[in-house]
């Protein structure tokens, strides 16, 4: 169980959220002219980062809104929430290409 | 490597047990290999086993970052079954069941396969109309099964509250006489004592940092102790195998979650069949040490961090107290958690990948110790010929892009 700071409501614990996986996975916007490979790519492929995870979750027993989350998946440790349609912070993406290096 | 009998036991009696050999050797690592197996799980290491038995390869080194059988083989609630929906799986299961019932002949050590009997509980009508449907596909494939009502489920679990009125009252169940569990640490020791008598280098606390790669074939892996050479390299890692994938160049549709087990203070014996259920996210069955076993389901949100939250223990035991009310008292001794690689459609990969000579084995989610022996005697067939066996051709990687999915969340959910 950890807390996770709701940017509309604060902090709440965890059970009062759900999880919305893999953050900015974009739908395609001409699948017909997507190769199989290409649709199976958007539907089923993900990061699943050991390290720094962009995700979403949806604050259920709240105010029902979702939100974007920067989670460290080693630890749990969440270093950054930022909204729906937001990149997240720079120091988040510096941290996620220096892992990627690293 | 010393046969195990009555007689050995009586003979190292008399000598106090002081002359017992070791059970396998802890060799450093030779330059090169005809095949690499990364990750010493039970997988890993029945892999290994099946390619020096079946398939006359023993020039074979397992990599094990940490201890044999230090992750999900050690972890889990060693729940063993068959009786999933599709042929796909159906025949994937019965193998890996079928090669359990003679691994501790075959492998000289004692396994503990205890077949007691699984009970897959139904708890509405649908779950009634799906268990009788999974029971019917298990017996036109030739798999032991029967679905039973109340009065046999009371006959077979005393102790279960069949209260109609309760919040998910059983109404009946799934039978596989021939499910029950096997000791997990026992299964990974006996693979890899008889992996290493026929020749297999087993390798701990080394971890595989990178893979190379040439013109797309594999050449060999870098380890912390240095580069091997390999010919073919099998990637068994569960959890972390979209970190092994990321590291050879192409994407896994693989999520890692928690999952998290638990076991009671041990007292006498009062369940002698293990009980399931998909529904309520729960199953139990008793050690021979006499502790319950029991299992939760898994979080929800991605993790490599090897424990659960508690609201899911919180939800696991409140549904286990309303089936059992006779354990409402009892406390719990250990609670821990292991990292599961789940697929979309809860069904295992075992495949070859984009580079040539590189085979992926994973996916098993949350139940792959049932499909130990099946699962690596398959691979070792996959990374022998360097096709799959017919048995595994339907689990390959590919498979996400033809639509050729296998889904199985009916027959596995949580409730593997």
């Amino acid at each position: 169980m950890f807390l996770i700071t709701c940017p509309f409501c604060g902090e709440r614990e965890e059970s009062e959220f759900s999880y919305g996986h893999e953050a900015h996975i974009a739908r395609p916007e001409n699948p017909e002219k997507l190769s199989d490979a290409e649709w199976a790519d958007y539907l089923f492929m993900r990061k699943n980062t050991k390290g720094v995870h962009l995700e979403r979750w949806v604050h259920t027993a709240g105010c029902r809104r979702w939100f974007n989350a920067a989670r460290n998946t080693h630890t749990n440790e969440i270093l950054a929430i930022y909204k729906m349609g937001e990149q997240p912070p720079k120091e988040i993406k510096a941290m996620i290409e220096k892992g990627k290096t690293s | 490597m010393t046969k195990y009998s009555i007689f050995s036991l009586l003979r190292n009696a008399m000598g106090y047990h002081r002359d017992w050999q070791q059970a396998w050797r802890s060799p450093d690592p030779k330059p090169e290999y005809d095949v690499v197996i990364v990750g010493g799980g039970g997988h890993g290491l029945a892999t290994a086993y099946y390619l020096a038995k079946e398939h006359g390869i023993t020039n074979v080194a397992v990599l094990e970052k940490g201890w044999l059988g230090g992750g999900n083989t050690g972890r889990n609630t060693t729940i063993i079954r068959s009786n999933y929906l599709w042929d796909e799986s159906a025949f994937l299961y019965e193998k890996s069941l079928k090669l359990y019932e003679g691994l501790s002949q075959d492998i000289n050590y004692n396994i503990m396969l205890s077949q007691r009997g699984v009970l897959n509980l139904a708890h509405n009508l649908h779950d009634v109309r799906e268990t009788q449907r999974r029971v019917n596909a298990n017996r036109l494939n030739g798999i032991d099964g029967e679905y039973i009502g109340p009065e046999e489920i009371r006959k077979l679990v005393p102790i279960i509250n069949l209260d109609p009125t309760i919040r998910y009252p059983v109404l009946g169940s799934s039978y596989q006489a021939r499910g029950g569990t096997a000791r997990h640490d026992a299964v990974a020791w006996g693979l890899a004592r008889a992996s290493d008598a026929r020749g297999v280098d087993i390798i701990q606390n080394c971890e595989v940092t990178g893979f190379d790669i040439e013109k797309g074939q594999i050449t060999g892996v870098q380890t912390n102790r240095g580069q091997i050479k390999a010919k073919k390299v099998g990637v068994v890692v569960a959890g972390h195998c979209t970190v092994m994938s990321d590291m050879a160049g192409f994407r896994m549709p693989i999520e890692s979650h928690p999952l998290q087990a638990m076991v009671s203070d041990p007292v006498k014996p009062i369940i002698d069949v293990v009980v399931m259920s998909g529904a309520v996210h729960c199953y139990v069955s008793q050690s021979d040490k006499g502790e319950l076993v029991l299992g939760a389901g898994i979080d929800a949100h991605t993790s490599y961090s090897q424990r659960g939250s508690l609201h899911i223990i919180e939800e696991q035991i409140a549904a286990v107290c309303e089936l059992f009310p006779i354990f409402s008292r009892m406390r719990l001794m250990r609670q821990w958690g292991g990292i599961v690689d789940t697929c979309p459609d809860a069904s295992p990969i075992i495949s070859k990948t984009p580079v040539d000579g590189l085979y992926f084995n994973c996916g098993w989610g949350t139940g792959g110790f049932k499909a130990t022996p099946g699962s690596g005697w398959v691979f070792a067939h996959t990374i022998a010929r360097d096709e799959p066996h017919e048995i595994n051709a339907p689990f390959s990687l590919d498979r996400f892009s033809t639509g050729h999915l296998i889904d199985e969340h009916g027959a596995a959910a949580v409730a593997h």
